[in-house]
């Protein structure tokens, strides 16, 4: 039963093909299955063009996405990913991480009426495309120019420093402190959302590309920014992220069995705790597993502890559904993955067992009040509303601050008074001569892409002073 | 780089030690410092204190105990090897300054941690007493370097096969009697650390322990390393290792090193039936 006039049909956004929740949430292979080549070329006909691009201005690095959306509607596929790197040195880990709800696909017009393009399905289609079938050929290097540039930190943000200084021929040397480059994407976002495959291969481009990379060498303690002047450094790039844990000074926090989110995703993904014992770092197994925050970090978190063969996992968050910080992606597949959220609901305290081994907490419910500083609704705390939850496993995921290490080993480095260093907006500059910073340990923890922004404009900065001083 | 130049075994075997080519890490170490190790990509990081430098050289010193699958790992180092990962100075260097009569007590591979304290103490003038424990003289670790890093010099088995036959808090309560110490430096197995704080609280002398917590990054970065000092969360590897005997919560620590117990035993076990 046709119908008389033949309407447009409207393509449908693409759907994501996905490991069954409840395969996926006893592995740790990634979730997304990827768009088939046909799928992309459809979701990329979706987009209309625009003229004024909205969705650009979303992305906080400018990606020309009509261009590259369209290459793929032209099925050329290479061609889209070699636009994309115009702007975007990591397109295959932002196409998966960034929050797109909130920048490009946030403000993609056709998500005014129905859905936007998928904007990060397609970045991460045509970037794994190039990986997989690409020639691996590299950027075209310019010409040496003798000068040496310390990064220190290997994360997005030293990882865009670096391949941007790179290209205009500067020599570049990254100190890790880790033993592995790429910061919290190796160490903190899980092999099920960002294989470390993906990450190694970008590492080994810039390496392709001439980068020196120097594992093992923590700045601060193994030699500091003066020393690394006086062996002949240019400048310095600083992108050491934001890597000190908060935990909540409740009483129990030092049981066997409460870990920071931190810890406990660095044991898993760096240490490759999950494969214990062909990896030797051991990571506990909770049955019952607590995860206390609502960002990124606690999805990863609890979706973590699901794979690690928990029986229970409960997101605890103090407000409601609608402030949880994380990628609404994230959130879904939390619970698709029958990770449960217990909302407007703080913890007061843990209990432990006579080894020291945690058993479980204390909770408190609450309401929201009146929206606070940052416009969201205060949580007020409903008195005797106590209860109690059984848990062998708590992971804290409320946040991290300023690692003091490297920063108490500059004092000429002026710092604001949570310890994050004060750079100049439009340059990078920090108080030190010939010092640049970016990333989380500027900003606080934020996303890959504005981490990989502010190495962007570093880097312009970087190579104006190499070539004219500062 | 990390490549072992020298290996000896002591103790009968028990304790390993290893002197690494470091240049970077022999030129800046100071006493109380630590370094993190990696077998290869596979191992876990493991916190090894340096027990001597040579900046000359450009190597470091660390002697372990075999105790678990990572110092097995490392046991199987021949000279020649290579660790995969060597990450240091890490930590709190140890305040070194004249305060005047000092007794250094170490413990089991403690011993090994105290030395270069010891030695950096009597450099700036104090006058070091050096208590020793071991269970048998045979198992009794560094005696020469211990002794001449020292003023006055006295080992203590459980056994009695050498020196004061039972533990180095029956010496230390003796010296505490007999003279006015300034400063007491306590490194060993935990009782002993625990032990000998009691004891100098009494007295009201001020006590130095180095704390061993089980640590993953060493930058106070994950939080695992966490002690509580006079009710208060520290991160031993980078507010420590060293504190304040007299404030530190040491049945919190023992519990804690306890974290991974299972584990660490199938571990070993299985690396030992593969092995064999
Ligand atoms: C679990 C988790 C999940 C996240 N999920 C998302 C997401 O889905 N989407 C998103 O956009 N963002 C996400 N984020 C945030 C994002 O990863 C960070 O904002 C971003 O990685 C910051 O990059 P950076 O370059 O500042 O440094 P980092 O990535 O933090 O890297 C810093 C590096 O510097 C090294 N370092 C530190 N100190 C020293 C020193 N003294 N010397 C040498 N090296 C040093 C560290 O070892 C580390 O490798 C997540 C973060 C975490 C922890
Ligand atoms: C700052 C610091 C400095 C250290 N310096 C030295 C040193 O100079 N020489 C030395 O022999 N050891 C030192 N240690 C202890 C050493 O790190 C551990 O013995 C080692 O991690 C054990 O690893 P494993 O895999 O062989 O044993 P595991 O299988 O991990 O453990 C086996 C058993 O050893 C005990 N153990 C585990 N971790 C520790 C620990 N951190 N400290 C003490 N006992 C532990 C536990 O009872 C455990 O059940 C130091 C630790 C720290 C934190
Ligand atoms: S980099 Fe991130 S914000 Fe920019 S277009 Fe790609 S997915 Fe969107
Ligand atoms: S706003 Fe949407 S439709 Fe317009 S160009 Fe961007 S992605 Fe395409
Ligand atoms: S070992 Fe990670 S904070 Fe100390």
């Amino acid at each position: 039963m046709a119908d008389k006039k033949p309407k447009k049909v409207k393509v449908p956004r693409a759907i994501m093909p996905e490991q069954d929740p409840d395969v996926r949430r006893r592995n740790f292979e990634e979730v997304p299955l990827g768009l088939t080549e046909e799928m992309a070329v459809t979701e990329a006909s979706r987009c209309l063009q625009c003229k004024k691009p909205s969705c650009v201005e979303g992305c906080p690095v400018s990606v020309k996405i009509p261009e590259f959306i369209k290459l793929i509607a032209e099925n050329n596929f290479s061609g889209a990913a070699k636009k994309l790197w115009e702007k975007n040195a990591l397109p295959a880990v932002c196409g998966r991480v960034c929050p797109q709800e909130d920048q490009c696909e946030g403000k993609c017009i056709l998500g005014r009426k129905g859905t936007p393009v998928a904007i990060g399905y397609l970045e991460k289609f045509a970037a794994d495309y190039e990986r997989k079938n690409g020639s691996g050929e590299i950027p075209v290097v310019a010409e040496k120019t003798g000068k040496k540039v310390a990064v220190i930190g290997s994360g997005p943000s030293s990882l865009t420093v670096s391949g941007d200084l790179l290209l205009k021929g500067h020599d570049v040397t990254i100190f890790e402190a880790f033993h592995k480059p790429g910061g919290v994407l190796v160490y903190g976002i899980p092999e099920f959302r960002l294989p470390k495959e993906i990450v190694a291969s970008e590492v080994a481009t810039l390496g392709k590309m001439g980068a020196k990379i120097e594992c093992n060498s923590v700045v601060g303690a193994s030699v500091t920014i003066d020393e690394l002047f006086e062996e002949g450094y240019d400048a310095a790039y600083i992108g050491v992220g934001a890597g000190l844990p908060r935990f909540m000074n409740l009483k129990g926090e030092n049981l066997i069995g409460v870990y920071s989110a931190n810890e406990y995703l660095t044991r898993t993904n760096l240490m490759k705790g999950y494969l214990f014992p062909e990896y030797d770092t051991p990571i506990a197994r909770g049955k019952n597993v607590v995860v206390l925050g609502a960002g990124n970090v606690a999805m990863d978190s609890a979706r973590t502890a699901m794979r690690l063969g928990a029986r229970s996992v409960k997101i605890v968050y103090r407000r409601s559904r609608d402030e949880m910080p994380a990628r609404v992606e994230e959130l879904h597949h939390a619970e698709q993955e029958k990770i449960e959220f217990v909302l407007l609901t703080n913890p007061t305290q843990f209990f432990g067992d006579e080894n020291g081994r945690l058993t479980g907490m204390e909770c408190l419910k609450m309401e929201l009040g009146e929206p606070d500083a940052s416009g969201r609704r205060r949580p007020i705390p409903i008195e005797g509303s106590e209860f109690k939850i059984d848990c062998d496993l708590v992971v804290v995921s409320v946040g991290s601050n300023a690692n003091p290490l490297l920063t108490n080993s500059t004092p000429d480095i002026a710092l604001n008074r949570w310890g994050n260093i004060i750079a100049d907006p439009e340059t990078g500059k920090t108080s030190k001569k010939g010092v640049w910073a970016g990333g989380d340990i500027v900003t606080g923890a934020a996303t890959v892409i504005l981490a990989m922004g502010a190495g962007r404009t570093c880097a312009t900065s970087m190579h104006d002073y190499l070539a004219r001083g500062w | 780089m990390a490549k072992i130049v020298n290996r000896e075994e002591m103790a009968q075997g028990t304790i390993i030690l290893n002197e690494i080519d470091a240049p970077r890490i022999s030129q800046k170490a100071k006493p109380g410092q630590f370094v993190i190790l990696q077998a290869d990509e596979t191992g876990e990081r493991i916190p090894l204190t340096m027990a001597d430098t040579n900046p000359d050289k450009g190597t470091i010193t660390i002697i372990y105990m075999v105790v678990g699958k990572s110092t097995a790992r490392f046991k199987d180092l021949k000279v020649g090897d290579e660790y995969y990962a060597l990450i240091g100075p890490l930590g709190t260097p140890t305040h070194i300054e004249k305060v005047g009569k000092v007794v250094c007590v170490g413990g089991g591979t403690g011993i090994a941690v105290l030395h270069p304290i010891t030695k950096a103490l009597k450099e700036a003038g104090n006058e070091v007493t050096t208590i020793l424990g071991s269970r048998s003289y045979d198992l009794l670790i560094m005696e020469e370097e211990m002794r001449a890093a020292s003023n006055n010099f006295h080992i203590c088995t459980d056994d009695g096969s050498h020196g004061h036959h039972g533990f180095v808090t029956d010496v230390l309560k003796g010296v505490l009697e007999n003279e006015d110490i300034d400063l007491v430096v306590a490194i060993g197995p935990i009782p002993m650390m625990k032990f000998c704080s009691l004891i100098t609280k009494e007295k009201n002398v001020k006590t130095l322990v180095s704390l061993n917590p089980i640590m993953v990054d060493g930058t106070g970065m994950c939080g695992c390393c966490r002690v509580t000092i006079g009710n208060e969360t520290k991160f031993a590897c980078v507010d420590g290792p060293e504190f304040d005997a007299h404030k530190v919560d040491f049945d919190e620590l023992a519990k804690r090193l306890a974290s991974y117990l299972d584990d660490e035993k199938k571990s070993l076990e299985a690396y030992e039936k593969c092995k064999a």
